[in-house]
């Protein structure tokens, strides 16, 4: 065995880990605040990427402008579904409103297509999908300075994210709402705001996202289904873990890489689109709540 | 010994609630016209059995009803002399009122001080250091834990966790659901004392719902008893610790000694209040 390109597989799937953690992140958020599962996260990263493109395509927008101006778009999205999705159906049992975010994929994806157009696009962040030319002749491993540079892009979201809920005066709020609603509220944390922030924070985690990925396979329908590769990074993770997200991620993206160039070939390949769900699956049966998922706090 | 006080528009309490009735899912009536009165600096007891209606009184005063599809349908609750009923918590805490729940509700995985961190939410970060120190300074046990997650402190401490975190939100009003649940004797003294040094202190009315009427009673003063989502009678603490009825339906002792159970059941049956 090559020690060579088994490091090389090893690192593009931890990179491409990296960006499946991206959008399961976005699960997390909502979920931990809301117990929602956000079926629409998929959603919202297609509408997130699309409206980029557009903004940049048809009104000719740079790139520095088209950002916070998707990102005005999300936030606003955020804001709407809590206000005519989600509040109306407070108190409502999980399963409820997991179906009304089913609703709200559809709503988004229709909607992106309605305004941008069903056309698929190409993304050019400016950063090439290359092997780096230092690295491949000092060590002999190719590793695309793309998915490096989006591992670094996510790397600062991610500490970002940690500091915002570890040390902000609205982070704690969240923190403290996704522990107990009803105490959150008896201290006088108003939930409808803090909800909002959190599908607008979930809302600028699918732009990032949805550019990331759209830059490496194109915006597309297609882009709505990378949502589906989170699920198992999820259940890996815990739903309720930030950093659950991250290695459960690592964990996908190694695994199913590593799975597709070295066990592939007996199956004639093209293992890599249901491998991650078969790990999932097994660490389902070994630790249902997840590496990371929260544990219950007992006390005897 | 009247169930309803009458309305006093002039006089600003802290408090008063005037024949409420709460209904909870559309169907269930549970409170019936509850009216009671908290005067400037009281301790004011609210006692009765389970399911009398202690805790839904309190959640109608703080509005917590709402996220259990309860509703104040009738009635009115004046917070000196302004009408709340209609406002939400976040409103609520930020005028003065707040709600220290049954059963602590620390937030788990939040360490202590976060925990009182989060009493300060609608505040803003004006004063938090000062704010913090004064609530260690009462319970000095906080300090030493506040690095811990709440959920692995002990039932006083997230009791006192739970008290602190109200007391960051400054309220001219507290209302305490069963702070001594669950709790060993000594612990409940111990957060009765320093209930009252809040009361004293910082000047803050206190509405306290409780089972544990004997303890109640000798901090309170001034209770209310509750059956069936009404008040059924209401006095100074002391008359009421010293009133036969209380002593014999909730403090546990009666003037004729011990009864066989059988007497006490038809001793029952034929008294009743209202």
């Amino acid at each position: 065995m090559n020690v060579g390109f088994l490091f090389e597989v090893l690192i593009g799937g931890l990179l491409a880990g990296v960006m499946y953690a991206l959008v399961a992140i976005g699960f997390v958020l909502i979920y931990k605040a809301s117990g929602v599962f956000n079926f629409a996260q998929g959603a919202m990263v297609f509408f997130a990427a699309l409206t980029f493109v557009q903004l940049v395509k048809m009104f000719g927008l740079p790139m520095w402008l088209a950002f916070p101006a998707t990102l005005l778009v999300m936030v606003a999205v955020g804001v709407a579904t809590e206000r005519f999705v989600l509040r109306p159906l407070v108190n409502q049992p999980p399963i409820t409103l997991f179906m009304a975010t089913i609703g709200l994929t559809f709503v988004l994806e229709g909607l992106a297509q309605l305004v941008w157009g069903s056309q698929p696009h190409g993304l050019e962040l400016g950063i090439e999908d290359v092997p780096m030319e230092w690295l491949s002749q000092a060590a002999g491993i190719n590793v695309s300075q793309f998915d490096l540079a989006a591992a670094a892009i996510a790397g600062v979201l991610v500490a970002v994210l940690a500091v915002f809920f570890q040390y902000t005066r609205i982070g704690r709020a969240l923190r403290a709402v996704a522990d107990d609603h009803q105490a959150a509220l008896s201290v006088g944390i108003p939930l409808k705001h803090i909800w909002a922030i959190v599908w607008a924070v979930a809302g600028f985690i699918a732009l990032v996202a949805g550019l990331l990925w759209g830059a490496r396979n194109g915006v597309g329908f297609s882009l709505t289904f990378i949502a589906l590769k989170a699920l198992p990074v999820l259940l890996i993770g815990g739903f309720e873990s930030v950093l659950g997200a991250i290695v459960g991620g690592l964990i996908i993206g190694a695994s199913e890489k590593l799975a597709e160039v070295y066990i592939g070939p007996y199956f004639g390949g093209g293992i890599e689109l249901w491998f991650a769900y078969v790990v999932a699956l097994l660490f389902l049966l070994v630790r249902p709540e997840g590496l990371f998922g929260e544990k219950h706090i007992d006390r005897v | 010994m009247s169930a309803v006080p009458e309305p006093s528009p002039a006089r600003r309490l802290p408090l008063s609630v005037a024949n409420v009735e709460v209904i909870y899912d559309h169907v269930i009536l549970v409170l019936k016209g509850v009216s009671l009165q908290v005067e400037e600096g009281q301790i004011v007891a609210l006692l009765g059995a389970n399911g009398a209606g202690k805790t839904t009184t309190l959640k109608a005063i703080s509005n917590l009803l709402g996220a259990e599809r309860g509703e104040v349908t009738k009635g009115q609750i004046l917070f000196y002399g302004e009408r709340v009923d209609r406002l939400t918590p976040n409103e609520l805490v930020r005028r003065g009122v707040i709600q220290v729940m049954e059963g602590r509700r620390c937030f788990q995985h939040l360490t202590v001080e976060e925990n009182l961190l989060t009493g300060a939410y609608t505040r803003g970060r004006a004063d938090l250091r000062a704010d913090l120190e004064r609530v260690y300074a009462y319970f000095p046990r906080l300090k030493e834990r506040r690095k811990s997650l709440a959920g692995y402190t002990s039932g006083g401490e997230q009791q006192m966790t739970a008290i602190g975190r109200a007391l960051m939100a400054r309220p001219k009003l507290m209302l305490l659901d069963e702070p001594s649940m669950g709790l060993a004797p000594q612990l409940v003294e111990e957060i009765f004392e320093i209930v009252r040094e809040l009361n004293q202190k910082e000047r803050v009315s206190i509405l306290l719902a409780e089972q544990n009427a004997n303890m109640a009673l000798r901090y309170a003063d001034y209770g209310y008893i509750l059956e069936n989502g009404r008040v059924v009678m209401d006095g100074d603490a002391k008359a009421l610790a010293e009133n036969e009825d209380v002593k014999e339906f909730y403090l546990g002792f009666s003037s004729a000694g011990r009864r066989s159970f059988r007497d006490v059941k038809s001793y029952r049956r034929r008294k009743r209040w209202l």
